[in-house]
């Protein structure tokens, strides 16, 4: 309604203002590709997160007799078996471990010579209050060489980059919100400066402070609005080119990252915010610069 | 019981006005009006006649001394409550101050529409007033493109087209021929007549002997009032507060403003004088 309302002002003629899509443009193209990079990082963290919580590595160290690392790990399988805090375990057969170590080994990978250590993979129940501390505790009273991982220290690492990466990309969208508003309290006093005269009139006759601020919000909005299209329309192929890119990657370097309904609900939702900022901004400039007049 | 139409339209109480550090150009200027007066405000060029108009249609503040309009004190008016004042106060700038972006139509109808007056009764007020001042034909031209006395009567009809308590005219017939020029001064005292106070600030002074009505003098700064031969009769009784006057966007605004709509309708005479 306010797009559709009349000016006693000549807005829509200055010519100071005709950039002004196109800086918002712009802010909105960086501000969609800020958040959707935020939206991976913290969906790709979420996935590392969920795919390893509640999970444990045990290994039993291989020693020079077959024979005892065979009992051992029995033993250890035993012990699992009768923890009630575990969901299930799966021990690793030889040739799965080879698998894995191809690509860092090669081919010594299946060399007689490369002792391998035997590997069960831990799934705990949900909610349960077992670390591995505390199946390390319950091992060792009835095996020796037995190590658990429980993927905690890397995964951190990980989660703390990417929760730098996120803090990075809030910053860059703070910083993009405040050249906006820069941008358009600058466009606005700039149009108050050349209607001045005209503004004088309209104060002179009775017009409140808001029957004047409205016309210039209503003009930031029309910009916004147009600038926000402009925007989404530069980020949607530079967002389906770089989906395309990730989806022709290794999937084991970056996992499928599907957006939602709410990812792109979000997404959708910047154009339209960057515009309501641009007509509250220019809202408030003129209100604070007409009360200072008479 | 007082009023607020027995109260002083304007106030002033020994006001002084400087611009910034210079000397004062109104000096302990003190005088009061009354509803329905006719006054000449006269002065050589520089006197102070429109820095006095400016400071009663409230674009200036006085450096020192009391004004009030409509029986509130200017000072202690919330600034939110001066658009209400504002609005009774119709001026008639001397450089017209049109918007020239906007049409002679959209000129007029400026004053009502920021008053929040419906669209359909702006239409029908402006088109009848804008006839009435002989430009009926005009509606849809930007003041660029009309003449002087043109520009002179768009710039009149959106001073009268909220029918305004208090009508400020500075220097009307600075810009026309002697002949528009009495023609616009006879319309402003059929304003008066319908209870409008008028206040005509003018350097001619052959103008003001021939009509004489009371004569406010600025001389460097300096105020007296001479009194003129013509006695104001009161203003006209039961006149009705417009929605224009108290600011107020409502459905009952176009019904409040009948007489208005009454006057321009049938104007009394006052079309010869255009």
């Amino acid at each position: 309604m306010i797009l559709a309302s009349r000016s006693d002002l000549p807005l829509d003629k200055d010519e100071h203002s005709r950039f002004l899509p196109w800086l918002i443009a712009f802010m909105v193209f960086l501000s969609i590709l800020a958040v959707a990079g935020m939206l991976v990082l913290n969906a790709t963290a979420s996935r590392w997160d969920a795919g390893v919580r509640g999970t444990l590595t045990v290994q039993v160290v291989p020693s020079a007799d077959a024979a005892d690392d065979e009992a051992r790990l029995n033993e250890v399988l035993t012990v699992l078996a009768t923890s009630p805090e575990i969901a299930k375990y799966d021990a690793m057969d030889e040739a799965r471990l080879i698998r894995l170590l191809e690509p860092w080994v090669g081919a010594a990978a299946g060399s007689a010579d490369l002792p391998l250590p035997r590997l069960i993979d831990v799934e705990l129940k949900p909610a349960t209050d077992l670390t591995a501390a505390g199946l390390r505790k319950r091992l060792d009273v009835r095996v020796k060489g037995v190590t658990i991982d429980d993927h905690r220290v890397w995964l951190d690492r990980l989660v703390r980059m990417i929760e730098t990466f996120e803090a990075l990309a809030l910053v860059v969208l703070l910083f993009i919100v405040l050249a906006t508003i820069g941008t358009v309290v600058f466009t606005t006093r700039t149009g108050l400066a050349i209607h001045r005269d005209a503004i004088e009139v309209l104060h002179l006759i009775g017009a409140q402070d808001n029957y004047i601020a409205r016309q210039f919000a209503g003009r930031a909005l029309g910009l916004g609005v147009k600038g926000g299209i402009l925007g989404l329309c530069l980020a949607a192929p530079t967002l389906w080119g770089l989906a395309h890119l990730a989806q022709s990657l290794d999937e084991r370097l970056l996992p499928d990252i599907g957006f939602g309904p709410v990812h792109w609900a979000l997404l959708l939702a910047l154009p339209i915010s960057v515009a309501l900022i641009a007509m509250s901004t220019a809202k408030i400039t003129v209100l604070r610069n007409l009360a200072q007049m008479l | 019981m007082i009023t607020e139409f027995d109260e002083p339209i304007v106030r002033f109480e020994n006001v002084g006005l400087r611009y910034g550090l210079g000397p004062e150009v109104l000096q302990d200027v003190s005088f009061s009006l009354d509803p329905g007066a006719f006054h000449f405000l006269i002065g050589e060029s520089g006197a102070g006649k429109s820095s006095l108009l400016k400071l009663i249609y409230l674009a200036l503040r006085p450096t020192r001394g009391l004004i009030s309009l409509f029986g509130k004190d200017i000072a202690t008016t919330p600034r939110e409550q001066l658009p209400a004042l504002r609005r009774r106060v119709g001026v008639v700038f001397q450089e017209f101050k049109l918007l020239n972006h906007l049409s002679a139509f959209d000129n007029v109808a400026l004053p009502l529409r920021v008053a929040g007056v419906k669209r359909k009764d702006v239409n029908r007020h402006v088109a009848e007033l804008l006839a009435w001042v002989g430009l009926k034909d005009h509606m849809k031209a930007r003041p660029p493109t009309l003449s002087g006395g043109q520009q002179q009567r768009v710039a009149i009809a959106r001073a009268v087209i909220s029918r305004p308590r208090l009508l400020l005219a500075d220097e009307p017939t600075g810009n026309v021929d002697d002949t528009m020029g009495y023609r616009l001064i006879h319309l402003f005292e059929e304003l008066n007549k319908l209870g409008t106070t008028v206040i005509i600030a003018t350097h001619n002074q052959q103008l003001v002997e021939r009509l004489g009505y009371t004569q406010l003098r600025l001389d460097d700064g300096q105020f007296s009032v001479i009194p003129g031969r013509k006695q104001k009769a009161p203003p006209s009784e039961g006149r009705a507060q417009t929605a224009v006057e108290t600011g107020k966007s409502t459905n009952s605004a176009a019904d409040s403003r009948i007489d208005t709509e009454d006057t321009f309708r049938n104007p009394p005479n006052v079309e010869n004088f255009l």
